[in-house]
């Protein structure tokens, strides 16, 4: 296939590297033979990438309501509170008491599920496709800090999500104990300015995260194009950045003072 | 021009290899980046020594033989361009250059520098053409392109099959390569009665052979050669999708 001659031809394009496969050298039929290839299909790479795509929009709707929710705590105490407590009676009486919030618990574990062992089958996949490293230090072409961090980056979330559950959920990790309010935990966390870093810290990292994860979730399934792409970087730049910083305007009105 | 050169050693495919350093004095900047290699050859052959195995043919960018990692990058830094067809004057006097193979375990080394890239030829053999009779050449104007699917066609249709997309994924992914078939032969109209088929086969193939898959980072465009754009890798994620929900 020549770039420059040969416009794209309807006949059958010729295998790429013929040359390489009519010269085998013996060393060559060697390697082959010692590269067994796998039978058995194996899951979709494609699909799983769909899989995370999915979750983690679904992810990212949860946690776009969650943000809203949280800017209640600057309407007092008496609002966020009963904010809690309406959240645990939506769909009274048709659901049980906090039926609701158990539909979304079960269906977030199976994002999250869904989401996490697609991304451990893809990494493994991934190490086992280069089992040796390059001596020189790898220069990166184009790839971004944030894109670069998408594994590590989401261990440490799946980390911080459990601190999370147990402070804030459960009470068992907060300060103010399991018997205080929800309001009076939010508050007593961020007045401690160690617990301010466990939160901020994580969450910067969940904003690059979601900054490489929405582009990469529209070119996973296949929403992108070439004309499109700078809008889907603007728009997965701005959408994360402001998702952050929604979180980040309880917490800021705690550590200025304004809710206490 | 003196140059230090830091080159992968490796005898056979069952060798462990290794790093070996060379001084070279005498490189003029207008050599390409394998007569340098030439260059070296010429003098290990005369000192009795083994010359360093690489891939080659066409040395005009067309083949897409002569991959190498150059400085960590496949086919050096200097964008959209080959091994072949790069220059010593983009290289700084006195300067350390380590050149490997492409790195990705369906692409076992031979020897060298030299990769077995058959990997690609399972996944083109496993989708990438079209079925049609044999015999003289159909009339041009029977079946009408329109211009823009005729371009972007022909812009994925260029890949030369180097597989430097794989050698520069983090992940080894084939993506790029498969997507640039796939977009080239989903373009056309005689494409479409296998395109289903083929964008499931050739994929299939690809995560067979032990690619990785793909995080969309997008070092295989930037790499390239001829430029394919990462929008292909999105029109085989959709053509896929598509395919698998019948
Ligand atoms: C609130 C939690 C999370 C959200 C909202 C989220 C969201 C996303 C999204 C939208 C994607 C893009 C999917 C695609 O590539 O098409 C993604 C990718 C990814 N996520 Fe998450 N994620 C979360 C937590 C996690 C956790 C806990 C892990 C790991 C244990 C993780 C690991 C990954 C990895 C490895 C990728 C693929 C990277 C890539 O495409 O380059 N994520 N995430
Ligand atoms: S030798 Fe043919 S592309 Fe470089």
């Amino acid at each position: 296939m020549s770039a420059v001659s040969s416009p794209p031809k309807a006949q059958a394009t010729s295998p790429t590297s013929a040359q390489a496969g009519n010269r085998l050298s013996p060393v060559a039929v060697h390697a082959q033979k010692a590269r067994k290839p796998r039978t058995g299909s194996r899951r979709s790479s494609i699909l799983l990438k769909a899989v995370m795509a999915v979750s983690g929009v679904v992810m990212i709707a949860f946690l776009v309501l969650h943000m809203i929710g949280n800017l209640k705590v600057l309407f007092g105490r008496e609002d966020f509170n009963h904010y809690s407590h309406w959240l645990r009676t939506i769909g009274e009486p048709a659901l049980p008491h906090e039926g609701f919030l158990w539909i979304m618990r079960v269906g977030l574990l199976v994002a999250v599920f869904a989401h996490m062992i697609s991304a451990t089958v893809l990494t493994v996949r991934a190490k086992r496709a280069r089992p040796v490293a390059y001596k020189a230090k790898r220069k990166s072409v184009q790839q971004t800090y944030a894109s670069r961090t998408m594994r590590w980056g989401g261990v440490i979330i799946l980390a911080y999500i459990l601190y999370h559950l147990l402070d804030l959920t459960l009470g068992v990790a907060n300060p103010a104990g399991t018997g205080a309010t929800p309001y009076d935990r939010f508050v007593a966390d961020f007045q401690r300015w160690y617990i301010v870093a466990a939160y901020v810290v994580p969450l910067v990292l969940l904003g690059m995260h979601l900054r490489h994860g929405l582009w990469s979730a529209f070119q996973t399934l296949g929403l992108s194009n070439a004309r499109r792409q700078r809008g889907i970087n603007l728009f997965a730049t701005g959408a994360s950045t402001l998702l952050i910083l929604g979180f980040l305007v309880g917490p800021a009105a705690v550590v200025i003072g304004v809710v206490k | 021009m003196k140059l230090t050169l830091q080159i992968w050693r490796q005898k056979n495919a069952d060798d462990a290899g290794r790093m070996v350093t060379y001084q070279l004095d005498d490189v003029s900047p207008d050599m390409s980046f394998l007569e340098m290699l030439d260059v070296l050859n010429e003098r290990l052959i005369l000192e009795g020594e083994e010359p360093v195995a690489f891939d080659h043919d066409c040395r005009e960018g067309i083949c897409g033989m002569c991959g190498m990692v150059i400085n960590g990058v496949p086919h050096g830094e200097q964008r959209a361009t080959t091994t072949c067809q790069l220059h010593m004057r983009h290289f700084k006097d006195g300067e350390t250059i380590t050149i490997e193979p492409w790195r990705a375990a369906p692409f076992p080394v031979v020897k060298d520098l030299v990769v077995d890239r058959s990997a690609f030829d399972r996944i083109i053999e496993a989708g990438g053409y079209i079925s049609v009779p044999t015999g003289s050449a159909p009339e041009a104007h029977a079946v009408p392109v329109p211009k823009p699917d005729a371009d972007k066609a022909f812009e994925a249709a260029v890949c030369i099959g180097c597989g430097a997309c794989v050698a520069a994924c983090p992940n080894g992914s084939a993506s790029l390569f498969t997507a640039a078939k796939i977009t080239h032969l989903g373009l056309m109209p005689q494409g479409q009665p296998e395109r289903d088929s083929r964008v499931k086969a050739m994929v299939d193939t690809a995560d067979e052979l032990g690619f990785g898959g793909c995080t969309n980072i997008g070092e295989c465009t930037a790499v390239c050669p001829k430029g394919i754009p990462l929008e292909t890798i999105a029109r085989m994620n959709r053509d896929y999708l598509k395919a698998t929900r019948g």
